[in-house]
C-alpha cells in the first residue's frame, strides 16, 4: 500500500518478472541472442532515474531478497502478478517460467498471482501443459507472445483456429485474463508484428475473457486505441508506458496518458512495473504526484485521486478478484470515469 | 559529368537526410542513426548506420539500409557504395542482402514471405494522418473551426514545411496532393472528409501523431543510452 496526502492506494503490480538471464543459463550457440536480449532490457532501465540503475550483473539475475525488498518492502506493492516469458531457444531453463515464478510465490503466500502461458503451435502437448500449470499454480491469467519464433514459424495470431482452441480451453479451466504482449519484438516479419487486429477478433468472440494488451501496443498506440475503444473487454497494460516515458520523456508521457484516458478510459488501464526492468517505487511515487504539465493538455480527460487508485490497483484487483482493504476502496460516490466509453461522443473537435 | 573528386561527405550526408525511418517518418540523420559517412577520392562512399537497440525490428532496419544505399549510390560521382548496419542481431543478413542487392525475402531466407512495400505504405498512411494534425492544429489555434477546415484546400493553408511534408507523403501514396486538393482526406481512399466525420478524424490524427512522436522519443532515449556520441546530423526532437 502507498499512502500520500492522507490517501491510501492499494497497489497491484500487474506485470512483472523474476528472470534468470545469467550467462550460466545461456543456450550454447545462442549466446549472442541471450546476451543481446538482456542487454536490450538493461538499456530500457536507463530510461529510469539514475539512482535506480543496476549493474548488468545484478540485472541479469536478481535474488529473491532483492525482489521482495524492491517490490514489496520499498516498492509499496500489495500483490504482484508474475507474467512468464519462456524464450527457451536462448535460455536453457527458460528466461522467466511459470515454475520459477511459482516456486517463489509458494514461499510468500498471498503476495503473488502466478500466471502461465500457452502457444497454440504446441497442439495437444500445449493443452496438457496448460492444464497442468493451472492445476499446479492456480493460474487465473496467461501471458501470450504472438510474435514469438518457434521452430521456423514466424509467429501466430489470436485469430488462428488453434488459438481459439486454447482460448476455449483457458475459459474452461477458469482463466479470466489474457495478457497479450503487443510491444517490442524481434523476428523478421514481412508484416507488422505489432498488429493488434487479432485481439479485436478474439475479444469479440470471447466476451467472458478480458484481454489486457501489454505495453498498449507501443509503438502502435493508435491502432491499439482505435481497437480498444470498441471492445469493452480490452484493457491497456501500462507497463513500459510509465517506466519508459514518465521520467525520460515527460511531455510524451502526458500526451500518451491523455490519449489512453480519452480512448480507453481510467477503468480499463492497469499499472505494471515491468520489474526488474524498472523498480516499482519511483513509478508509483511519480505517478501519484503526476498531473499534466501545462494548459496545452486541457482537452484531455482530467486525472484525480480516484483515477490513480483505479490504475494503480483497483482495476487489476477487480480482474483478479483480489480483496481490497476498505480503507483503500473508493467511496461509493467516487463518480463516473473521466473518459467516455465511445469516441463517437467527441464533440469538442474545435479543440483537438 | 561531375569530376569524381568533387563528391564530399556533406553531399553524402545530404543524401542521407532524405532517408527516413519509415516507422517514425523522420530522417535517419536527425534521429542520430548515421554513425559515420566517408567518401574516398575515387568515389567510394562508405556509410555506417546504428539503431537504438540490438533487436530493433529487422524489417524497418532493412528498409533504412536499402534506402540509404539507393540514396548514396545515386549521387553523381559516387562509383561504389557500402552501407553497413552496426550492432544489430540481424546485421549479417541485412548487410549481406543489401550488398548483394537482394530483396528482404532472399535476405531472410525462410523467415519472410513478402517484400515490404505494403508495410511501407501502411506507415506512409500513418505519416499522412500525423501530418494532418501538424498542419491543422495551428489553424484551429488561430480560431478556424472544424467546419471551416472541411472546406479548405491544401493550397489555402499558409505555406509551411509541415504543409509540404504532408503534400509529399500524400503524393507518395498517389493521393490528391495539388493545391486544389481538399486539405482533409481519407489516407486510404483519398476521399474528402465531410464536416460530420471531421472531429473524430482529427482526434485520430492527433493520436497518430502522439504515437509516432512518443515512439521517436523512446528511440532517441534508447539510442543515447547505447551510444555516448551523437550521430552525424543528429537533432533533438521538437517537444
Amino acid at each position: 500500500m502507498y499512502e500520500k496526502d492522507g490517501e491510501k492506494y492499494f497497489v497491484v503490480d500487474s506485470h512483472m518478472h523474476y528472470w534468470d538471464a545469467s550467462p550460466e543459463n545461456w543456450v550454447p550457440g545462442a549466446e549472442k541472442y541471450a546476451e543481446g536480449w538482456i542487454n536490450c532490457f538493461h538499456a530500457y532501465q536507463g530510461l529510469a532515474p539514475a539512482e535506480t540503475h543496476w549493474s548488468i550483473e545484478h540485472f541479469q539475475k536478481c535474488s529473491e531478497q532483492d525482489l521482495i525488498k524492491d517490490v514489496f518492502e520499498d516498492g509499496y506493492v500489495d500483490v504482484a502478478v508474475f507474467q512468464p516469458t519462456y524464450l527457451k531457444e536462448w535460455y536453457t531453463d527458460g528466461f522467466n517460467t511459470t515454475e520459477r515464478n511459482g516456486a517463489l510465490s509458494e514461499k510468500h503466500p498471498g503476495k503473488f498471482v502466478v500466471n502461465t502461458r500457452w502457444d497454440p503451435r504446441e497442439g495437444d502437448e500445449g493443452i496438457k501443459a496448460l492444464e497442468a500449470n493451472v492445476e499446479r499454480w492456480g493460474s487465473k491469467g496467461v501471458k501470450l507472445y504472438t510474435a514469438e519464433w518457434h521452430e521456423g514459424s514466424r509467429g501466430w495470431t489470436l485469430k488462428d483456429p488453434e488459438a481459439y482452441r486454447f482460448l476455449e480451453k483457458s475459459q474452461e479451466l477458469g482463466i479470466k485474463n489474457i495478457h497479450v504482449h503487443k510491444g517490442p519484438t524481434i523476428w523478421p516479419l514481412d508484416k507488422d508484428a505489432f498488429d493488434v487486429s487479432d485481439v479485436d477478433h478474439a475479444a469479440t468472440d470471447f466476451p467472458e475473457l478480458n484481454f489486457i494488451v501489454e505495453h498498449v501496443g507501443l509503438p502502435r498506440i493508435e491502432d491499439f486505441c482505435f481497437m480498444a475503444t470498441q471492445e469493452p473487454n480490452v484493457y491497456a497494460g501500462l507497463s513500459v508506458v510509465i517506466g519508459g516515458l514518465m521520467h525520460a520523456r515527460p511531455k510524451f508521457f502526458a500526451k500518451v496518458m491523455g490519449e489512453l484516458l480519452f480512448w480507453v478510459g481510467e477503468d480499463k488501464m492497469t499499472f505494471g512495473s515491468d520489474y526488474s526492468i524498472w523498480e516499482p517505487k519511483w513509478q508509483i511515487e511519480g505517478f501519484v504526484d503526476w498531473d499534466y504539465p501545462s494548459d496545452e493538455f486541457s482537452d484531455y480527460p482530467r486525472v484525480n485521486v480516484a483515477t490513480k487508485k483505479k490504475i494503480l490497483g483497483l482495476n487489476a484487483a477487480k480482474l483478479y478478484g483480489l480483496e481490497v482493504p476498505a480503507e483503500c476502496q473508493l467511496p461509493a460516490d467516487a463518480g463516473t470515469p473521466a473518459a467516455p466509453d465511445d469516441a463517437q461522443l467527441v464533440d469538442d473537435g474545435a479543440k483537438v | 559529368m561531375t569530376d569524381l573528386a568533387t563528391v564530399d561527405n556533406a553531399q553524402v550526408l545530404a543524401a542521407l537526410e532524405e532517408v527516413r525511418d519509415p516507422e517514425l517518418d523522420e530522417s535517419v540523420t536527425s534521429l542520430g542513426f548515421v554513425a559515420s559517412c566517408t567518401v574516398s577520392e575515387d568515389g567510394f562512399a562508405s556509410v555506417r548506420l546504428r539503431l537504438p537497440t540490438y533487436f530493433c525490428a529487422p524489417n524497418f532496419a532493412f528498409l533504412m539500409v536499402a534506402d540509404a544505399y539507393d540514396a548514396v549510390s545515386g549521387i553523381a560521382g559516387v562509383t561504389r557504395t557500402e552501407v553497413i548496419l552496426e550492432d544489430h542481431f540481424a546485421s549479417d543478413a541485412i548487410n549481406g542482402g543489401i550488398a548483394a542487392r537482394s530483396g528482404f525475402v532472399d535476405s531472410f531466407s525462410g523467415l519472410a514471405a513478402a517484400e515490404l512495400d505494403e508495410l511501407r505504405a501502411d506507415f506512409v498512411r500513418k505519416a499522412v494522418l500525423a501530418g494532418t494534425d501538424r498542419v491543422c492544429r495551428p489553424l484551429l489555434a488561430a480560431g478556424r473551426t472544424t467546419e471551416e477546415l472541411a472546406e479548405l484546400a491544401l493550397g489555402d493553408v499558409p505555406p509551411s514545411a509541415d504543409r509540404e511534408r504532408l503534400r509529399s507523403r500524400r503524393a507518395e501514396l498517389g493521393l490528391p496532393s495539388g493545391d486544389d486538393a481538399p486539405l482533409l482526406i481519407d489516407a486510404t481512399t483519398g476521399e474528402a472528409i465531410g464536416a460530420q466525420a471531421l472531429p473524430l478524424h482529427l482526434r485520430r490524427a492527433r493520436l497518430t501523431r502522439v504515437s509516432l512522436e512518443a515512439n521517436g522519443g523512446v528511440c532517441r532515449a534508447l539510442l543515447s543510452e547505447r551510444y555516448a556520441t551523437s550521430g552525424l546530423g543528429q537533432k533533438e526532437e521538437v517537444l
